[in-house]
């Protein structure tokens, strides 16, 4: 500590890179490293948000970019509005997303609800119950085509074993009953994982002198479990359902593989409608005003339900 | 807490929740031991009836993934010189010769290149964004990060048409720059979140310190920063990863050979009368073994990674 400050700086930095950094304030590193960000998402994101806006008033088809396009106003947003098919796209997707987010709330409460009992290596169960939400979906929902399959799937022989259905005599991916189940099944089994982690972090978050205090108090386990337990994991409970909400409404992956939308639409999500009218039907003005109907409705109600997680919280 | 907490769950009641715990582990599970073994299978075991548990193991899954074959007449099998190797041998067995590796392996190749590329990419953006929202002070930095956010909320498919055209236009469509940029710019909003809290628990002291001694802000973000974020960042890397790696939608929309990854090949192996279910569960299994070991390296940091890190324990 017997050289002086100047003498320490200059060792301190040698390289012309340092000494170019020098001469920089706070503020522009500062956007120096943010920029770089920034411009990647309005390049990738913003912008073409922007172009699917200006598309949809338009009846643009991307595999004819020689022939004229016209602006036609408000008519793709009114045609799609009154078209019943995609109200009954809507329909199939809000039963997906009840049936799915009902189950994964129950069954991955539940299942915190037990881990938090803390037994002995439940650490190791938790790690292997979450493997199946880290998989591809594409990969997974093929491979669930072949566990359903009437004749020869492990999954209708387990049905067959349990309850003495004959495997052969039911199809889940063909029959018009059972096939939206079949999806939801394979969307519980891949997504129960991330309500059950979600959970479980609530759970770990409630301290456990409240615990002690409503013991004293004598008030029983299961007046425990209404007005502790369940209070306190509520907000963490309706965050979980917020991103499966999110992801549900978008699926497109899981449920391309295992029916691509049939027997006839009754598995026809939204956004594998859109896929097909886009990609395949080449509607680009069409299915972008269909794009963002999707974008506004996901939008608007995310945003009223985190007006309403937000009062939970502040409760 | 002490064992004598009345909070402490009895004997009893840990033994049962144990039970269902590790009974609901194990149903959920069955479908992925089934996939690793449908893989060994040869196809006519594959699709026996009642599904076979005790099979002869097979590699033939594997040399179907791997190679194209062509049927040959006996006579021209019986003229060939005698196989070499066991694939060859196993091919032999059922009248077809070796013509050339499939597409997997440059699928897989792809899937490689890509996720590393964007992985890559969005840690180095992402590091620097973040720990210029974590130390500094910027205009409207809230909006900034639920801007960055947000973009995540947006559907592929309503994206996806302009940037098909864009892509068409600049040349980058069917590229490998051009999915490496499309997943950087989906992953960089969970980088960014999950780096930023990662550098908002490193002590601001230590940078301070670094910098009485005479280091350049940058010299104590790369000399005393990063070092301290390592952990973090190499599990904000893992997730971006395992996007990245099992992403389908884009994939599908927007490649259709050159820079086209596994996940949306994988369910086009197709065999003789259909999918060849021994070759799809090889595939399927070399496919998803490196998620499943991540997964286990990656339990402590699980939930941020999920969650953005708006959960925090």
């Amino acid at each position: 500590m017997t050289s002086n400050p100047i003498d320490r700086l200059a060792r301190a930095t040698p390289a012309p890179m340092a000494a170019r950094m020098r001469g920089l304030s706070d503020r522009a590193i500062a956007w120096l490293f943010v920029a770089p960000t920034i411009f990647l998402l309005l390049a990738v994101n913003i912008f073409p948000l922007i172009w699917t806006v200006r598309l949809s008033f338009t009846n643009f088809r991307a595999n004819r970019p020689n022939q004229a396009v016209e602006w036609v106003g408000l008519e793709n947003y009114t045609r799609i509005l009154t078209d019943p098919g995609i109200w009954q796209n809507m329909q199939v997707t809000a039963h997906f997303l009840f049936w799915t987010i009902f189950f994964q709330v129950i069954i991955g409460f539940s299942l915190a609800w037990l881990i938090n009992r803390k037994f002995r290596g439940n650490d190791l169960w938790t790690t292997l119950i979450v493997i199946p939400m880290m998989l591809s979906p594409a990969v997974v929902g093929n491979f669930w085509t072949f566990l359903y399959q009437p004749q020869i799937g492990l999954f209708n022989y387990v049905v067959e074993f349990l309850t003495g259905t004959p495997a052969a005599s039911f199809q889940m991916l063909g029959s018009v009953t059972l096939s939206p189940w079949a999806i939801v099944i394979v969307d519980t089994w891949m997504w129960t994982p991330f309500v059950m982690l979600i959970c479980l972090a609530g759970l770990r978050s409630i301290p456990d002198y409240i615990y002690e205090a409503a013991e004293i108090d004598r008030a029983s386990k299961l007046r425990q479990f209404f007005t502790l337990t369940v209070p306190m994991v509520l907000p963490f409970l309706m965050l979980a359902v917020l991103f499966r909400g999110i992801e549900n409404f978008k699926m497109f992956d899981l449920v391309v593989q295992l029916t691509g939308g049939g027997p006839g639409s009754v598995t026809e999500l939204a956004s594998i409608n859109l896929k097909r009218e886009a990609f395949e039907k080449w509607r680009t003005g069409y299915s972008s005003a269909y794009a963002i109907i999707l974008f506004v409705t996901v939008f608007g109600l995310a945003s009223i339900y985190v007006k309403a997680l937000n009062k939970v919280k502040e409760r | 807490m002490s064992a004598y907490s009345i909070t402490e769950p009895s004997g009893r009641q840990k033994w049962v929740a144990g039970t269902l715990v590790i009974g609901y582990a194990l149903i959920t599970l069955l479908p992925l031991v089934w996939i690793i073994m449908t893989g060994f299978k040869t196809p006519a075991d594959a699709i026996s009836y009642p599904p076979k548990v005790v099979f002869q193991p097979s590699l033939e899954g594997y040399v179907n993934l791997f190679t194209t074959r062509t049927r040959v007449t006996p006579e021209a099998l019986a003229a060939l010189p005698p196989p070499s190797g066991f694939a060859e041998t196993i091919v032999r067995n059922r009248g077809m010769v070796i013509a050339g590796p499939s597409k997997f392996g440059e699928r897989f190749v792809n899937s490689v290149i890509i996720g590393f590329g964007s992985t890559f990419l969005s840690i180095v953006l992402g590091t620097l964004a973040a720990y210029a929202f974590s130390r500094f002070k910027i205009p409207l930095k809230d909006d900034l990060l639920f801007f960055i956010l947000s973009t995540r909320m947006m559907p592929p498919i309503a994206v996806a048409i302009p940037i098909f055209l864009m892509y068409r236009s600049l040349g980058l469509s069917d590229t490998h720059l051009g999915m490496i940029l499309l997943y950087t710019a989906v992953n960089i909003s969970l980088a960014v979140w999950l780096l930023k809290g990662f550098i908002d628990e490193i002590p601001r002291e230590y940078e301070e310190a670094a910098l009485i001694d005479g280091y350049t802000r940058f010299q104590a973000f790369v000399k005393v920063v990063l070092p301290q974020a390592a952990t973090g960042i190499a599990s904000t890397a893992i997730f971006c990863l395992i996007f990245a790696w099992n992403e389908y939608a884009f994939a599908v929309l927007l490649t259709s050979g050159t820079a086209q990854t596994a996940p949306p090949f994988i369910p086009t192996i197709i065999g003789i009368g259909g999918q060849d279910w021994p070759a799809v569960a090889a595939g399927a299994t070399l496919f998803l073994l490196p998620v499943m070991v991540f997964t286990i390296l990656l339990r402590k940091h699980l939930l941020r990674g999920i969650t953005f890190g708006a959960v925090r324990k």
